[in-house]
């Protein structure tokens, strides 16, 4: 499956710290007096893309299609059901629990929700040094040093070592959940929605405090999120998905100014820009029904149901990703053309864009 | 004449840890036909002060004072009887999650059907007539067999449809919608605020939408208010808002949000520190700690809200030609708030 | 849903199996008095013990003793005969369900009666005076245990022993077939004992349920329609407050069903739990085996119907 568009021909595979193939993940669903399996909840089923050292890669998508189970699967949280996770050149996809945990070092994860992800029972302090007790790393007093610097680093007072999470706002726990992430020094950071559960103002703080750390300590990151500005902002190529599958990869700015799938087009009409001119007099398009469910996607082009473009060969013969332009990748038989994207994106010419 | 006018309203709540003034002297108006977005982060008090056009947040340690006057009475001191008359009826509310706001125990076709003969005494079978016609008016295919469904078989969209359904199902003079659709994923919000467009402009239906992202508040609202810390700090039409707004928390949040039209800059500008305890407010301006621009008199006394235009109120110590030069400066660094 | 009452069937066989089978280990690998000698009583020559143990057929590896059990039981519905006086201990059993069965269903009328109205009107105003007393008093009668509350009643309030004559005394149950008025006067001491500590329990559950559940935001949904405060309490909270408390109850039933020992001690009553008692006080195993069987299954089915019933009260819950 021809995947990474940019990968010139002869380059080093260790160009390359993720590489996921086919990657598919089913969940049985049991039912009768046998507990066959009777349906599945077709969570993942068959991406593929790489990962660069150093590269910022985003998974955009909304509930359902995939990205968190995506996430799981790449810090083997979860086992594929087939499909290959290979990381700095290792298939890594069905090693067990304790081959993996020398990895785990490497290989950290961010979580959405501030209030959740954090023991309430223990003190920060414990929290963010717990990756280092576990791992062995230094005695109890470089231990607490280094969980101050970290601290401090993400701008979290150290003398605030022991007190508990419940004492910490959303924002702060959120820099409490990125200092456990970043204490062991990993080299791969895969955040599952990091902001959405914080305040606009907050969220920015904690972008750009990602930001810095990546740049800071050559970090590679997979950002996971369903708000396409913030995926927009942080990351240097995009992978959108739909129904477990990838339906568009291009760079941040190509995916943006021109979307091929139109999927994609639509997310990005459904956006609501803080204008003055927003929505008036535009038209876009607003696509009808709901997400059909994961565990009977529609044949061939999942998107097919919901799509104004849809003709019959949509509905049997299910597109590749493939190159649709100059480095980008697109999932469909009938992609979006320049007219139409400027239809339904923020352009001066607005046109008409028919709405089913 | 607005059709609801709230005065100086406080709310505040005794708790264990001491008292929380969630609403400071809040003072809106809301004019018939119109949309009034309410935009804030938590703890601004925006969905306070909405729950409390209802009375429904009349608690054994609530202290609630001001006025909200609606068709000639006043919500703020009007018996929980007469109130309730009101509720559903005249004004109607929508929440944020659809799926904890349903009770999951009965039919969403039941639940309507409630609302519907708490207000007039028709029989059943209207009711469940009109309830139909109320899904279907929503958007809600095959909405004979959707009125037997439970809530949790139900996607998110639909399920906010059918709350608004029967919000609007007797066609209420104001909607309230506290954070309608920050529960759902982008393309069902669309959906669903493009419903509430249509449905507004079909019944004449004021709104009051509550929200945190200024994107929808644009798209949706003619006038809007900014709330923080339990205080309105700007109030202007969304024209002005968007393209003149004069209070710099309004231009911190401008400018920290990634914009989806403007070129990827290298990094967000956030607003330092994060939102106040509602327990122990600062002293002087609430957003002082937080303000770049804090003239010496923001750390004493708290502003007023004052026009600087006709319709345009900022809750600010900074003169009206230092904020107007200040805006100026902001939308040259920053070609996207243009 | 047919699938699984199968499979929790299945699951049930197979627990009571291992019940029964430990019940056999315990009693054969833990000391206890030898029930030959019981049965052959004082004076007892060490002749008649042996003879008496090969009657019962104790001289024979504890398996094989086991193994014949069992066949008795799937084969005839036998549970043996007991040691101590020979008796089919299933008719024994049977014989003194009803008096258990009075017990139970008069405790848990009066528990359910007097714990829920006072868990809903504490939910309803937290934390006022009369929120703390009852709580107060609930957290008294769950601590004082079941035989002194039995006995301090029987002091107060029974014919013959007690300060006021009212009600009747120990063991003068009789069943309802023969006098309804005796056989009433005799368990309301026992129902309230009994309910004392469940009342209170339940009291404090249907409390912090209520409360609970009156944070929900369906709970603000309903006000914000106009619904009048009553209705929004009792359709809306109370059907999801207490969709949990009645499957509790099912399965205190359950367990109940098989014995309120303690309160039939000490009010002599002739039910099951009483049985029981007797049974492990005289070594008699095959008492013992039966009336743990009955214990378990009872609590096994009411489990099981209580899960059925959570499903049709609870609609996001379904089984496979």
């Amino acid at each position: 499956m021809a995947v990474a568009a940019e990968r010139a021909p002869g380059a080093a595979v260790d160009e390359n710290l993720l590489v996921v193939r086919d990657l598919v993940k089913h969940f049985p669903i049991r039912k009768g007096l046998l507990q066959r399996e009777v349906a599945r909840v077709h969570a993942v089923d068959g991406i593929s893309f790489d990962v660069r050292r150093g590269e910022t890669f985003g998974l955009v998508g909304e509930s359902g299609c995939g990205k968190s189970t995506t996430a799981r699967l790449v810090t083997r949280l979860l086992t594929p059901t087939s499909g290959q996770v290979v990381y700095d050149g290792q298939d890594i996809s069905t090693w067990p629990e304790r081959r993996i945990r020398p990895l785990r070092r490497d290989v950290q994860m961010i979580f959405q929700d501030p209030y959740a992800s954090l023991n309430p029972r223990r003190s920060i302090g414990t929290i963010i040094g717990e990756p280092l007790r576990l791992l062995g790393i230094g005695d109890r007093e470089e231990r607490r040093t280094r969980v101050r610097e970290v601290m401090e680093r993400v701008g979290l007072n150290p003398e605030h070592f022991n007190r508990y999470p419940h004492e910490f706002s959303g924002g702060q726990r959120q820099r409490i959940g990125i200092a456990r992430a970043i204490v062991l020094r990993p080299k791969l950071i895969v955040a599952d929605e990091p902001v959405s559960a914080l305040d606009v103002s907050i969220q920015a703080q904690v972008l750009n405090l990602l930001q810095e750390l990546r740049d800071e300590m050559g970090l590679t990151l997979v950002f996971i999120a369903h708000d396409l500005s913030v995926v927009r902002h942080m990351c240097d190529r995009i992978a959108v998905m739909y129904l477990g599958k990838i339906v568009e990869l291009a760079s941040g700015d190509r995916l943006y100014d021109h979307p091929r799938h139109p999927y994609t087009g639509a997310l990005l009409s459904a956006v609501p820009t803080p204008k003055a001119s927003a929505g008036r007099g535009r038209r876009r398009v607003v696509l009808q029904g709901d997400v059909p469910s994961p565990v009977a996607p529609p044949s061939a082009c999942r998107f097919h149901t919901r799509c104004w473009k849809a003709q019959p060969i949509c509905s049997e013969v299910e597109p590749p990703l493939e190159s649709k332009g100059p480095r980008d990748l697109a999932a469909c038989h009938f992609p979006l053309t320049d007219g139409e994207v400027e239809a339904l994106t923020e352009r001066p010419e607005v046109g008409q864009l028919p709405n089913e | 004449m607005p059709l609801l006018e709230i005065e100086d309203l406080h709310v505040s709540f005794k708790t264990m840890d001491g008292v929380v003034r969630a609403v400071e002297g809040v003072s809106l108006s809301l004019d018939a036909r119109k949309t009034l977005g309410v935009v804030g982060e938590s703890g601004s008090g925006k969905s306070v002060t909405a729950q409390t056009i209802l009375g429904l947040t009349r608690f054994p340690n609530a202290t609630i004072s001001g006025r909200i006057m609606f068709d000639g009475h006043d919500l703020v001191t009007m018996s929980t009887d007469h109130l309730r008359s009101i509720r559903g009826a005249r004004i109607a509310m929508i929440f944020q999650d659809p799926l904890s706001s349903l009770h999951p125990f009965f039919k969403v076709g039941h639940q309507i059907v409630e609302a519907i003969r708490v207000h007039e005494d028709v029989p059943r079978d209207v009711a469940r007539r009109r309830t139909i016609e109320a899904l279907r008016s929503v958007g809600i295919p095959s909405p004979e067999e959707r009125f037997d469904s439970f809530p949790h078989e139900m996607s998110g969209g639909m399920r906010q449809r059918a709350m608004i359904a029967m919000a609007l199902a007797l066609r209420p003079d104001i909607l309230i919608a506290d954070e309608p659709t920050t529960a759902l994923d982008v393309t069902v919000q669309a959906q669903v605020l493009e419903l509430i467009q249509a449905l507004r402009d079909d019944f004449g239906t004021a709104v009051i939408l509550i929200t945190h992202d200024l994107g929808v508040v644009a798209q949706m609202a003619d006038d809007v208010v900014v709330m923080y810390a339990g205080r309105v700090l700007e109030q202007a039409s969304r024209e002005t808002l968007f393209t003149e707004p004069e209070h710099p928390y309004t231009w911190g949040l401008l400018q920290s949000i990634p914009r989806l039209d403007a070129p990827r800059t290298g990094r967000l500008s956030p607003i330092a520190g994060s939102p106040p305890s509602l327990i122990n407010v600062p002293r002087g301006c609430t957003f002082h700690p937080r303000c770049p621009y804090a003239p010496p008199p923001a750390f004493e006394t708290e502003p007023a809200l004052a026009p600087s235009e006709p319709g345009h109120l900022v809750r600010c110590h900074l003169p009206v030609e230092e904020r107007k030069r200040l805006w100026q400066s902001l939308q040259n660094e920053h070609p996207a708030l243009r | 849903m047919g699938a699984y009452i199968v499979r929790r069937t299945l699951w049930a066989i197979l627990l009571l199996l291992v019940v029964s089978f430990l019940t056999f280990v315990i009693f054969n690998v833990f000391p206890s008095a030898d029930p030959a000698a019981l049965r052959a009583g004082r004076n007892a020559t060490p002749a008649l013990v042996h003879q008496i143990r090969i009657n019962l057929g104790l001289n024979k590896p504890f398996y094989t003793q086991f193994w014949i059990y069992l066949k008795g039981l799937v084969e005839h519905f036998n549970l043996g005969y007991s040691y101590y006086n020979s008796e089919s201990v299933k008719s024994e059993i049977f014989s003194r369900m009803p008096a258990t069965i009075s017990v139970t269903v008069g405790g848990f009328i009066v528990w359910m009666l007097i714990g829920l109205p006072v868990g809903i009107v504490s939910a309803i105003r937290p934390r006022s005076i009369l929120d703390r007393v009852m709580m107060g008093t609930s957290l008294v009668a769950i601590s004082a245990p079941v035989y002194f509350l039995g006995l301090v009643s029987l002091f107060l309030f029974a014919k013959g022993t007690g300060q006021l004559q009212w009600f009747g005394a120990a063991g003068s149950y009789v069943p309802i077939t023969q006098n309804v008025g005796v056989w009433f006067n005799s368990l309301i001491l026992p129902w309230f004992t009994l309910a004392a500590a469940f009342a209170a329990f339940y009291a404090r559950m249907t409390r912090g349920n209520l409360i609970e559940t009156m944070h929900e935001d369906y709970i603000r949904t309903a006000r914000a329609k106009g619904l009048r405060e009553s209705v929004v309490i009792t359709k809306h909270g109370l059907r999801a407050a207490l969709t949990p408390i009645v499957t509790m109850a099912g399965m205190d039933i359950g367990l109940l069903l098989g014995g309120a020992i303690l309160t039939e001690i000490v009010f002599n009553i002739p039910g099951i739990g009483r049985y029981a008692y007797d049974a492990i006080v005289n070594s008699d195993l095959p008492a013992i085996q039966g009336t743990v069987l009955f214990g378990a299954f009872f609590i096994v089915f009411a489990n099981l119907v209580v899960d059925i019933l959570y499903a049709f009260l609870d609609p996001r819950v379904t089984y496979g």
